[in-house]
Order: C-alpha cells, then sequence, then structure tokens
C-alpha cells in the first residue's frame, strides 16, 4: 500500500475543512491511516497540527518558517520550497493536495522542479497494486468529457484533489501519530513575488460556497436589474445570491459570485437557475448540488438535462409569480 | 532597449460550440474535431495578450510583443488574432509530433523557444486552456525558467522606475496586489476585462506579417523531449441521466406559481 503525504492547509490557525476531504481522498489510496501523514508548512502550526493528528493520521510535519506567513501567498516561493524538502526527505508514494488557490499555484511548481507528473483537479482516484501507481479520474474539456490516467513508476505521484468531491474523513479521533517538526531553510531574498496588499471582500449573509440554498442567474436576464429580484429571492430562502460567468463578464453582477470551473464550488440542498444555459463549464461549479431547479425559455438548454424540476418559459413571467407563492409559503 | 514582452497562446477547439457537436473517439482517446466549427485561439490567452497591449499603451517609449505557440498545425487566420489585435510578432513550433503531447512537453517546448526568443521582461499566459483546464503550463514555465510566478491577474503594470511588475490577483472572495520581480511569468484571467476587438488596420497588418516557424530541433528538442509522463487510459464523455420534472401552468406565471408549490410538496423549500 502507497505512503501518502497530504499537504494540509491552515486557516484562523486551524486545519481547514479541505484538509479533512484529503484524508479521505488519502484513505481510498490506502486503508491504513497510518500510511497517512500530514504536512503544514505556516508560520505557526499550534493549533493545526492537534487538528491535524486527530484526523488519525500516522505523522503530522509542521515546517515553521516565518516566510510561511499567509502559505507563502504571493508568489508561493516559499512553501514550493519546504514542500519539495519534504518531499526528497520523506520520499512518500503519493502528494496530495487540494485545487484551493494554494495548491493551485503550489502543487505544478513542486511537480516541475521535482520532474514528475501531476494529475489536476481529480474526483477520483485509486491505487492500483499491480502497476505499484494511482490511477485518477479528472474531468477535462470544461467538463465535456472524463479522463483516466495511470501515472508511471516516478514518485511522488502529485495529484490535485477537486474541492467538494470527497466527504471529510472524521477530524476527532484520539491521536495515534506524532508531531515530527522539520526545519527548512528559507533566505530573506527568496521569495521574488511579495504580497502587498490583501483585500478580502465582506459580504453580509450566507457565503456562496457554503449555503443550503443558491439562486443564480445568467445571460438570460439581460442585464444587473433583474439580480435585485434573485437576491431577494435568496434572502427569503436564507440562501446565497450566484452568477454565471457571462453574467458576471457583462459587468451585471461582481466575479464573487460566479460559480463554476473557475468560480466558485457550491454544495447546496437547492440549486435554482435562471436563465443560465448549464455549459459545461457552469456546471462544474455545482456537482455538488442535490437538487437543481431551472427556469430557461430552451427547451434544449443543457440545464434541463441536468435539472430535477423545469420550468420552459420567459423568467420575466415565471419569476414574479414564482417569487410571490414561495413567500406565501414562508409566511404561513 | 524598449522592454519585451511574450505571450503564450493555444488553439483550442472552439469550447462555446453546441454540447452536442462534443465527441470523443474513446478508442484514440481523442477528442474529434467538429466539422465546420473552426478551432479559436484560447479565450485567457486573449485576455494575457490584452494585458500586454495595455502596458504597451502605457509605455510612451513602446513595447514589443512577441507571441508563441505550440501545436501540431496551425489555422492561420485563427492563430494571427494576437496580431490583428497589435502584438508585434508570431513565433509558431509547428510539428505532427506536438499533437497529442502533455502539458509537461508543451513546457519543455515553449520553455526552449522562449529562450531562444528571450530575453523577455515579462511572459503572459492565460490562466488555463479551455481544452484540457490544466492551468499548469505557466507554472511550469516559471520553474522550468527559473522564474517567479504570479497567477490569476485582473491588472498587470509594468513599473517603470524599480523594473519590478505589479499584479492585481483575482481571488474568489476579493483580491491581492503582488510586487514581483522581473522577469516573470504571470497568468490573465477575464476578470482583466474583455479584450479588444481587432481594427481593419490591425487585421490587414496581420495579414502581411509572416510567422517564424520553428520545428522542435530548431530549438535543441528530439521526440523523446515530448513524451508524456502519464498515460492517458480512457477518454469519454459521461453520462448524464436525470430524470427532469418539467412544471406546466396555464400560462408562465401560472407556472411559476406550480413550481414554488412542487417544491414545497417535496420539502425543498
Ligand atoms: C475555460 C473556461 C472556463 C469557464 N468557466 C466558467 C465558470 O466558472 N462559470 C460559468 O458560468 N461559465 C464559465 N465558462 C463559460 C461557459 O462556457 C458559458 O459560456 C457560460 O456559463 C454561459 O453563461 P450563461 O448560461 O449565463 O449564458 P448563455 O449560455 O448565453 O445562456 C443564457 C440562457 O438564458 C436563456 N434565456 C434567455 N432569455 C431568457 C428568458 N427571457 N427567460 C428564460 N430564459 C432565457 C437562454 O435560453 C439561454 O439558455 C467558462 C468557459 C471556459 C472556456
Amino acid at each position: 500500500m502507497p505512503k501518502v503525504l497530504i499537504a494540509g492547509e491552515v486557516q484562523d490557525g486551524k486545519l481547514a475543512g479541505v484538509s479533512g476531504e484529503l484524508v479521505a481522498a488519502a484513505l481510498k489510496l490506502t486503508g491504513n491511516p497510518r500510511d497517512v501523514s500530514i504536512a503544514l508548512a505556516c508560520d505557526d502550526a499550534a493549533g493545526s497540527a492537534e487538528n491535524a493528528l486527530a484526523c488519525g493520521v500516522g505523522s503530522v510535519y509542521v515546517i515553521e518558517h516565518p516566510a510561511l506567513k499567509g502559505a507563502g501567498q504571493g508568489g508561493f516561493d516559499a512553501p514550493v520550497t519546504a514542500f519539495v524538502a519534504l518531499l526528497n526527505a520523506e520520499k512518500p508514494d503519493v502528494f496530495l493536495m487540494a485545487r484551493t488557490d494554494f495548491g493551485y499555484n503550489v502543487a505544478p511548481r513542486v511537480a516541475f522542479r521535482l520532474g514528475v507528473p501531476v494529475a489536476q483537479d481529480c474526483i477520483d482516484l485509486a491505487w492500483d497494486a499491480a502497476s505499484n501507481a494511482a490511477v485518477v479520474t479528472r474531468p477535462v474539456y470544461g467538463g465535456n468529457a472524463m479522463a483516466v490516467y495511470r501515472f508511471k513508476e516516478q514518485r511522488p505521484q502529485i495529484v490535485i484533489v477537486r474541492p467538494k468531491t470527497f466527504e471529510p474523513a472524521a477530524s476527532n479521533l484520539s491521536p495515534v501519530g506524532e508531531i515530527k517538526r522539520f526545519g527548512v531553510e528559507i533566505p530573506d531574498s527568496h521569495s521574488r513575488a511579495r504580497l502587498v496588499e490583501s483585500v478580502k471582500e465582506q459580504r453580509a449573509g450566507v457565503r456562496l460556497e457554503e449555503a443550503q440554498v443558491v439562486v443564480a442567474g445568467g445571460r438570460g436576464l439581460g442585464g444587473p436589474e433583474p439580480f435585485k429580484q434573485l437576491q431577494d429571492l435568496a434572502s427569503v430562502l436564507g440562501g446565497a445570491l450566484g452568477a454565471s460567468r457571462a453574467a458576471c463578464d457583462a459587468g451585471w453582477i461582481d466575479h464573487s459570485h460566479q460559480i463554476g470551473l473557475t468560480g466558485k464550488s457550491i454544495g447546496p440542498r437547492v440549486y435554482i437557475t435562471v436563465g443560465i444555459s448549464g455549459a459545461s463549464q457552469h456546471m462544474a461549479g455545482c456537482s455538488g448540488a442535490k437538487t437543481i431547479v431551472a427556469i430557461n425559455r430552451d427547451p434544449d438548454a443543457n440545464i434541463f438535462k441536468e435539472a430535477r424540476y423545469g420550468v420552459v418559459g420567459d423568467w420575466q413571467k415565471i419569476l414574479p409569480a414564482f417569487i410571490e407563492t414561495v413567500r406565501e409559503i414562508k409566511r404561513s | 532597449m524598449p522592454p519585451r514582452i511574450a505571450v503564450c497562446v493555444k488553439q483550442v477547439p472552439d469550447p462555446d460550440a453546441p454540447a452536442s457537436t462534443f465527441k470523443v473517439d474513446e478508442s484514440a482517446r481523442r477528442v474529434i474535431t467538429a466539422p465546420g466549427i473552426p478551432p479559436v485561439v484560447n479565450g485567457f490567452d486573449l485576455h494575457a495578450t490584452e494585458a500586454a497591449l495595455r502596458i504597451k499603451d502605457a509605455h510612451a517609449g513602446g513595447v514589443e510583443i512577441t507571441v508563441l505557440s505550440v501545436g501540431p498545425s496551425f489555422v492561420m487566420e485563427v492563430i494571427k488574432k494576437p496580431l490583428s489585435m497589435g502584438a508585434d510578432n508570431l513565433i509558431l513550433v509547428e510539428d505532427a509530433a506536438l499533437a497529442d503531447v502533455d502539458a509537461h512537453a508543451t513546457v519543455t517546448v515553449l520553455a526552449a523557444a522562449l529562450k531562444k526568443a528571450g530575453p523577455f521582461d515579462l511572459i503572459l499566459c492565460g490562466r488555463q486552456a479551455s481544452d484540457w483546464d490544466n492551468a499548469y503550463v505557466p507554472l511550469g514555465l516559471a520553474e522550468v525558467l527559473g522564474l517567479p510566478c504570479v497567477t490569476l491577474a485582473r491588472k498587470v503594470d509594468l513599473l517603470k522606475e524599480s523594473g519590478k511588475v505589479r499584479v492585481e490577483r483575482s481571488l474568489t472572495d476579493g483580491y491581492q496586489v503582488v510586487e514581483s520581480d522581473s522577469p516573470a511569468v504571470i497568468t490573465v484571467s477575464n476578470e482583466l476585462g474583455e479584450p479588444r476587438y481587432p481594427t481593419l488596420r490591425g487585421i490587414m497588418a496581420a495579414t502581411r506579417k509572416q510567422p517564424s516557424r520553428w520545428k522542435p530541433a530548431d530549438i535543441g528538442l528530439n521526440a523523446a523531449a515530448l513524451a508524456p509522463l502519464l498515460s492517458l487510459e480512457r477518454l469519454f464523455v459521461p453520462e448524464r441521466q436525470k430524470e427532469i420534472e418539467l412544471i406546466r401552468g396555464e400560462d408562465d406565471a401560472d407556472a411559476g406559481r406550480k413550481l414554488a408549490l412542487r417544491l414545497r410538496e417535496a420539502k425543498l423549500i
């Protein structure tokens, strides 16, 4: 069975939820949690190291360095160097990162520096004992096709996992593993791209990624105004407002609302789309949605192949009556 | 000497082609190009071209923009689009051997071509290509060339005084400002804004320009350098079989009402 090393992510001093998803992915490769380890590259791993141990893994590597503050954001030079050093020392069979901003920037560079392959955005993975290699599945062509890749003999085999694909593993187990400190040299001059400013947009209400109900609009809305109606509907349902890239690119709504391959991934109980055609790149962001509801005037729109409930017609007539009835239901 | 910017672009199947035209040859593990639908320059690569042109617009002393592409065969009207937008030169590394190469091989070829055509102050790429969605050619290039890499730019400035590159990175919840040494590899995202349309003058100028055409051997590469690192075992179109319940009413408004009631009944709202 392979030895799997996970790049953990630290958020507000705790192990980020996505790292639990990586533990679940690792357990698909090896049945034995003791063969799994988590590496934390940050400036202070005080709380997150305990969180990582509570995932039941064999070891937690702590790489602490001031240059790793904020995960080395900016150019990500420091974490690339840190992980390369750890991988050279520990020689795991598989190295897992998540397709977050961190993994997206760091994993490919680690792979190229080590001269090994990397598989991007995987939604499934398995260990093939016969060939002693990982076999992974990933959407390509914006989700229009699926590709299955087999690694060869190189080590480590680097896999980037799509977030919200695996249910997070248990994170409240009694620790069996140990914390190991790993020292790296990262000179001050090492980071050639430096973070100057970081602006987080604060938005009132439910976060899109965590919302149980999401209401989204697309190019079919024709302008910025109708998004107010959708926001009202989202508020009544206690949900969040989303959009297609076409609507964001048109400037009708901020890009922070974009759902899809190059936007946010959502996993609500109900996803209501209005005037969205359901292009595969859009659907890539809502594969976690349990029930999709579509309002679109084109009966042949792809969204009707993905939706559970649908109305074919003009949203301008459908939506007001829909919202009104939803309000009545909520009042009663 | 005026700053020199390289823009890496890829010719890809049109991602806006109707989904029904998307087909895969499972035995050859290849996407079948839909007949009658011409390829396009990858959308984000046009954003990268636009970013380069904006830098050129801002530099009175001039900027030279060189576009590079790697692929098995090019459609001239398509791959010349960045030239018609205003780029200065086009270099094509074109060879049948480049048909099924992976991102690692693409990096090897691009890096060699950039070295031959360089030096450059800035290398701009789209954030990802819409065919294989790998998003790692730019990061790989940065590693192979030993350069810093800043991804997902919505704004790129070449600072005259310091020679540094200032990038606004677009994140899903906000943005970051990053300052990098130059040369650097920067990837550009659609948040930059729409790429400009070619003007008639630009199109005429592009028609007259002849691209430089190189073979892998011209930049010191042989077939072994192009072998894929991963083996593609299967390529298929996933089944989408969802049972849909279409809600009908006397008119659209009635259908809207009934939809709400049906969702209530299904305990979804
Ligand atoms: C590499 C890449 C990455 C991408 N990433 C993303 C991404 O992250 N997210 C994303 O969303 N897209 C993404 N896209 C773009 C994607 O391919 C589509 O172009 C986009 O999702 C289309 O948005 P839309 O559905 O709003 O617009 P359209 O496809 O134009 O659909 C509009 C729909 O509105 C309907 N309509 C029009 N008028 C009415 C009316 N009065 N009443 C009811 N219905 C009406 C139409 O029937 C149509 O189906 C990406 C593309 C590429 C190439």
